[in-house]
């Protein structure tokens, strides 16, 4: 049987197909302001990489963000679905789930058999997800990899108190004016986000193992001090802002 | 040359009249925000001179930025100055200031010196955050709300908006009225969000008139629902900057089916007035005990 | 200067305080009022994360507040006597012996 999943994100929308409960391709574009048209772009590159062709996909389950507006999609699936369903197939000791995405971020806690026992959400606010980090790597004119390299070399802690990403940014605008070094800035972004991150997902039991799947998961800077913060140990899985498509396509199979 | 288009009006207005050597009391109230300053000089009960500037990268030199602007063509010097009170978020960073007083209770005095003891409801639009004040006929806080997290609602949250349309922030009121139709108000709460969701606006054909005005009115109603947590009372006044900007005060108007009293001469320096206030009452009360 | 005078003489200034945020997710507030309030303190003993303390304010009255760091945290500081879901334990609201403050969640 071959299904697909497709997760319509704020910043992206990732394509995966499964066959006989196997990954077999990956394809992920940015939404951009037609999100339709790069959907049906996505499912069309996916395919291609499979070497299917798209009237081979069985059912198509959707989820994010933009879950009900695919009107090719059979089904759709909430995220929180979605991403305990592909996390449990790809790391099955794993029991509290932090996705983080561009616009929103989630905690989930789930049992031995990968089924969702709780979760919380910060939604509506960019100050726990990336576009915080994209919005502080333009004020500190780098970009988004180079922001994660130098957040690595910070030796001291620097000041931001703002909780909001439009406050912090006109804070990192004057940190820098005081000359504080950018690699010590950046860092401290990285900590305001996960500190946001973290406070949200206290409100769930927090259990071992712990990963962190997302886009921004990508960034080893925030990995990095989301362990410091949480205090155990955070896993990432290969490719973590595909595990919501991946969820998706194994529940269209199921 | 680039304009930079959140850079809003600065001001400074002394009184024509009022030979402040006359006067018994001569003192100053500074007020160092987050984004704007003000500076604020009282000879006896009047106002003789007030400044409106931006808020530079340190609040003593903001401080005394805005005090030497108020007294530029003056011949006051600082040490005429009898009693000085600081606010705002700055306020106790601002070296000549004796005292500091919260913003909430300077914004209720200062509201009151302007517009009267009817007064009972003001909506603060700060810099960088949102307050609910309500007082009694005295200028007394008998409840307050501040909201400092979330830009949405702020003047910072306006001056991102003004920078990602290209229009000075001066003109956006104006701009927001002048479409045929009222748009639906822009859907995300966040500051941040609310950019993108613009840029797609902007692409699906709308003017840069009715996203402003999509804008304004998701602010005014951001605001109201702030508001309403704590009740509005006539009469009701709104300071701070974004009081000048008309396409945000008359949306909220309309949501709120009351009129909000204009503030002369600046609702911009209901801070700055009310921790004034507060000098000249320190000052005397401290004569007295002499 | 004239506080003990004032205290003395019970001019007391009553008003409400919510001290916290609003943001995407919701209003998250903790109200203090004053009236009620004589800043005895029983508050802050009471609260296992040591989000409140007694301030003079610029009435020159004892009163109760949140701790600054605190104001943009509430919902997440408060957590632990309210979750949201599970039995409720306010600890500073069952020590107030008037009632003072309250949450608005």
């Amino acid at each position: 049987m071959i299904t697909a999943g497709i997760d319509v994100g704020a910043k992206t929308i990732k394509v995966v197909i499964v066959k006989d409960n196997k990954v077999v391709a990956r394809a992920i574009n940015p939404t951009g302001f037609e999100p339709l048209v790069t959907a049906e772009k996505t499912m069309d590159e996916a395919a291609k990489q499979a070497g299917i062709s798209r009237k081979d996909i069985n059912k198509v389950y959707a989820t994010g963000a933009g879950r009900k507006s695919i009107p090719f999609a059979d089904h759709n699936v909430t995220e929180v679905t979605a991403d305990a369903k592909g996390t449990n197939y790809l790391l099955p000791s794993v029991r509290t789930i932090v996705d983080i995405g561009a616009e929103e971020a989630r905690g989930i806690a789930t049992d031995a058999a990968g089924k969702v026992v709780d979760f919380a959400k910060n939604d509506k606010c960019a100050a726990g997800a990336g576009a915080f980090v994209e919005s502080m790597s333009r004020a500190l004119e780098v970009t988004v990899p180079q922001m994660i390299e130098i957040s690595h070399k910070s030796t001291k802690e620097a000041p931001i108190n703002a909780t909001c990403a439009v406050f912090a940014e006109s804070e990192v605008v004057s940190l820098i004016h005081t000359k504080i070094d950018k690699a010590d800035i950046a860092n401290a972004v990285h900590d305001a986000i996960a500190s946001r991150v973290c406070s949200m997902v206290r409100r769930i039991p927090i259990e071992k193992d712990v990963v962190l799947i997302g886009g921004v998961a990508n960034n080893s800077a925030i990995v990095a001090v989301m362990k410091k913060h949480l205090g155990v140990e955070v896993g990432v899985p290969e490719n973590p802002e595909f595990v919501g498509a991946l969820g998706a396509a194994l529940l269209a199979a199921a | 040359m680039t304009t930079e288009f959140y850079r809003w009006t600065e001001n400074t207005w002394r009184s024509p009249d009022i030979d402040w050597h006359k006067a018994e009391t001569l003192v100053a109230g500074i007020d160092v925000g987050s984004v704007s300053s003000q500076a604020v000089i009282l000879a006896d009960d009047k106002i003789y001179a007030f400044c409106n500037t931006r808020t530079g990268s340190n609040s003593p030199d903001s401080a005394k930025k805005a005090l030497s602007i108020a007294l530029n063509g003056t011949d006051i010097k600082p040490e005429n100055i009898q009693y000085f009170v600081g606010t705002g978020y700055g306020r106790v960073n601002i070296p000549m200031a004796k005292k500091a007083i919260t913003e909430i209770a300077c914004h209720a005095r200062g509201a009151n010196y302007m517009g009267g003891p009817a007064i009972k409801t003001i909506l603060d639009m700060g810099g960088q955050d949102l307050k609910g004040i309500h007082c009694d006929e005295k200028g007394k806080v008998t409840q307050f709300l501040m909201n400092d997290k979330c830009a949405a609602g702020t003047g910072r949250g306006m001056e991102v908006m003004a920078e990602l349309l290209q229009v000075p922030i001066v003109d956006v009121g104006k701009m927001s009225l002048e479409v045929k139709e009222e748009p639906e108000p822009v859907s995300s709460t966040c500051v941040i969000f609310a950019k993108s969701e613009a840029i797609g606006l902007l692409r699906g054909g709308w003017t840069k008139n009715m996203v402003l005005a999509a804008y304004c009115a998701a602010m005014a109603h951001r605001v109201v629902g702030l508001l309403q947590r704590i009740g509005i009372e006539k009469e009701f006044v709104i300071t701070g900057g974004i009081a000048k900007n008309i396409g945000v005060v008359s949306r909220i108007e309309k949501e709120l089916n009351i009129k909000a009293m204009p503030l002369q001469p600046d609702p911009q320096i209901a801070g700055g007035l009310g921790a004034a206030l507060f000098a000249r009452d320190l000052f005397l009360k401290s004569k007295k005990a002499a | 200067m004239f506080g003990w005078l004032l205290r003395k003489l019970a001019i007391t200034t009553n008003y409400i305080a919510n001290y916290g945020y609003t943001d995407g997710s919701g209003d998250w507030y903790i109200v203090v009022d004053s009236d009620k309030c004589d800043g005895c303190g029983k508050c802050v003993e009471a609260c296992p994360r040591n989000v409140l303390e007694v301030i003079t304010d610029d009435y020159d009255d004892l009163v109760v507040a949140i701790r600054k760091e605190h104001h943009k945290n509430v919902k997440y500081v408060c957590a632990p006597c309210k979750p949201t879901s599970g039995p409720r334990d306010v600890k500073c609201q069952q020590a107030c012996p008037t009632s003072a403050i309250t949450h608005s969640w």
